[in-house]
């Protein structure tokens, strides 16, 4: 394309003196190209390298972890294995903190978006009073610090008897996720053209019958976005379950890695990266698999 | 299927501004109505009123004789066609076109049949398993009328449907949703601000302006009798020629710069222009009513123009030819910018010394040999002359 547009004027005048002039401009693209892919890969390396040297160490066996980085266990190990992985099913059950991790990120998802659907529907389109107070109210509470709730909500739990279970810890996450889903979702419905719900109105549509044939499903790709920040955030969340919970059978995973690796001699890196490359695995997935569904402009066709 | 009847109704926003004032029309059943005005003239509110999607401040809407105006838009029983076409975009095009049948919970094979049969008359039949973002302007246009015809409805309610097809096709679809609504024979009301669309669709047209009715009648009637210099300069294309003129005193010509025109013959009374004698008048000529006086023998009297020739546009069948007279000449947008009556603006002389710029459009025959840069004399239809009072705007005619 540059190049092209770099010679201007009949092709005749330029094929006696116009070739210096358009070799140049291309070279110089090729040399902006190879700058930028170097750029690239030293960035990717560099975000990268972490990762790598996490599975690296996952698959290392006890006693190579024991004897530390170098020789045989140097950037690319000689010998892997997966007995970490084995040991932390097998022997650390690390299989109840998963599950318990799975259910409270996935209550919090579901609700998170069936809440915040339905608020930020009403948010951008109800005729509410004082609609932007409630706005910035929601948000303020979903960017307080969470060491600062961490304190008071520590009270309420254990007046209401429900420390050291996870299921309230699902209301506590949702504290959370719901203002930046609602924020989210509700700027995702103010998007959506109003004659799409008017021409569901005129068709016949009650208000809830046209939210939910019609704009909900045109809002999927907001709808994946929120799900998806309200699983990662429930799904990581330390601060809260180290607080919170107590007996280890209640335990969520991140919670769980940091007793995996401890004896009285030695760490155990491999099975702790084990652990935290498995815990990896769903958000990456999800990630994946939500990204072909966040595809930006899913109205296109419906106007004009 | 039903009639529409608009009484008194008014559109005013929380901050005082009134959008539509006093509106009365009737649609009767099975006739197509045009509401036609420039942008921002209310015509879209006063449909979206009609369709529940807008609370009415006053007046009532009554639909086959039932007042609905504080039911919600599915109870109306009217079907849309909006200017965007807000498809939507999850569904195919059968589902679109079933969605309000569906929302009805009729029989899967019923609703089947019906939609195949809205497809057939729009020629969809080859795209139903289509998504919108697969289909053509033209196609996605089609597919909001099928959502519009495939069920009953009480009213058709199109807002602009059309405008956003590029010329050749408009043309084409104008035809076809005017046969088609013909055929289904259901009370329409046509929004559009394009006032070829209105006189070539409507059986009936309204002309609006800032939110009032102006004109209401056959489009045959109000181009031949606009009722005010508004509806005179909108309504035509090539648009009226509008010149500032005087009226003599004794009532019988009209001065327009040096030359002199008769007056038409129901303008001779002086019941109707006695206020106006010896008074300046705007002068309206439409260009069809210019001939080339070479052609057409004139037969005595004022009743010749003469001017000079700037262009002449060959369109095959005819010609138009752009001239210029020595009278102040009223530009089509001073006309459509004149307000009514809130604030009755006097188009003085001088403001419209600017417009004279601007030149007449005459349509004449394509034998005529007038050529640009001469002189030329028109032969005028007197009989057809328009005459508006130049504070009001409202035509000499209606005082009759």
């Amino acid at each position: 394309m540059s190049t092209e547009s770099a010679t201007p004027g009949p092709l005749v005048a330029t094929r006696s003196r116009g070739r210096p002039k358009r070799r140049r401009p291309r070279r110089r693209t090729v040399v902006r190209e190879v700058c930028f892919y170097l750029a690239v890969t030293v960035v990717v390396l560099f975000s990268l390298f972490p990762f790598y040297w996490m599975v690296r160490t996952s698959l290392l066996s006890d006693s190579a972890v024991g004897q530390g980085v170098g020789g045989a266990n140097g950037l690319f190990p000689a010998h892997l294995t997966g007995s970490a992985y084995m040991e932390d099913f097998t022997q650390q059950g690390f299989l109840t903190p998963l599950v318990n991790s799975a259910i409270v990120a996935f209550a919090t998802t579901v609700i998170t978006i069936f809440v915040a659907a339905l608020a930020g529907y009403a948010l951008a389109r109800l005729p509410i009073r004082g609609a932007g107070a409630i706005l910035a109210f929601i948000l303020v509470a979903g960017f307080f610090p969470v060491l600062a709730m961490v304190g008071p909500l520590f009270l309420v739990l254990r007046d209401l008897g429900l420390l050291d279970n996870i299921y309230p810890l699902i209301i506590v996450y949702l504290i959370y996720t719901l203002p930046i889903a609602t924020y989210l979702l509700r700027n995702f419905f103010m998007q959506i053209p109003k004659d799409l719900e008017e021409a569901a109105l005129v068709d016949g549509a009650t208000r809830l019958v046209a939210l939910r044939r019609v704009l909900i499903p045109v809002a999927v790709p907001g709808m994946f976005t929120a799900g998806i920040l309200a699983f990662i955030l429930a799904w990581n969340d330390f601060a809260f379950a180290v607080s919170f919970l107590e007996t280890p059978g209640h335990f969520t995973a991140p919670l769980a890695i940091v007793n995996l690796g401890q004896s009285q001699f030695q760490v155990f890196y491999n099975r702790i990266d084990a652990a935290v490359v498995i815990i990896t695995i769903p958000v990456a997935l999800l990630v994946l698999f939500a990204q072909r569904r966040i595809v930006a402009g899913l109205t296109a066709g419906s106007f004009r | 299927m039903a009639t529409l009847k608009l009484s008194g109704v008014t559109k005013r926003y929380p901050n005082g501004f009134e959008a539509v004032t006093d509106l009365d029309l009737d649609v009767a059943d099975g006739e197509f109505m045009v509401l036609v005005g420039p942008s921002g003239c209310g015509k879209t509110t006063a449909l979206r009123m009609v369709a529940g999607l807008e609370d009415i401040t006053d007046g009532t809407i009554e639909v086959g004789g039932r007042v609905v105006n504080d039911l919600s838009p599915r109870d109306r029983d009217m079907a849309m066609v909006f200017q965007n076409y807000a498809l939507y975009p999850h569904m195919t095009v059968a589902q679109n076109i079933g969605f309000s049948l569906s929302l009805q919970k009729m029989p899967k094979a019923e609703l089947r049949t019906k939609v195949e049969e809205a497809a057939r008359v729009l020629g969809l039949t080859d795209h139903l398993d289509r998504k919108p973002a697969q289909l053509s302007g033209g196609q996605r246009q089609r597919v909001a009328m099928g959502r519009a015809i495939v069920r009953s409805p009480a009213a058709f309610l199109m807002d602009e449907p059309l405008s956003n097809l590029d010329a050749k096709l408009r043309v084409h679809m104008r035809a076809e949703v005017s046969r088609i609504q013909r055929r289904l024979a259901v009370a329409t009301l046509y929004v559009t601000h394009d006032q070829v669309e209105a006189m070539t669709m409507g059986d009936r047209v309204a002309v609006m302006r800032s939110g009032r009715l102006l004109q209401c009648g056959r489009p045959q009637e109000v181009y031949n009798s606009p009722a005010s210099l508004f509806v005179a300069a909108f309504i035509g294309s090539p648009a009226m020629n509008l010149y500032q003129g005087e009226m003599d005193q004794q009532g019988a010509t009209v001065q327009l710069g040096h030359q002199r025109l008769d007056l038409p013959a129901a303008l001779l009374d002086e019941r109707v222009n006695g206020p106006y004698r010896g008074r300046a008048v705007v002068v309206g000529i439409r260009p069809e009513h210019l001939a080339d006086a070479a052609e057409a023998s004139g037969d005595g009297g004022n009743r010749r123009l003469e001017g000079t020739v700037d262009l002449v546009e060959e369109l095959g069948s005819e010609k138009l030819v752009h001239f210029h007279i020595d009278a102040a000449r009223l530009s089509t947008t001073d006309a459509l910018l004149a307000s009514e009556d809130e604030e009755p603006e006097t188009l003085e002389a001088g403001e419209i010394g600017s417009a004279t710029a601007t030149a007449g459009v005459a349509r004449v025959s394509a034998d005529s040999h007038i050529a640009a840069d001469q002189r030329v004399v028109f032969t005028v239809d007197t009989e057809r002359l328009h005459l508006f009072d130049p504070e009001t705007g409202s035509t000499l005619r209606s005082a009759q």
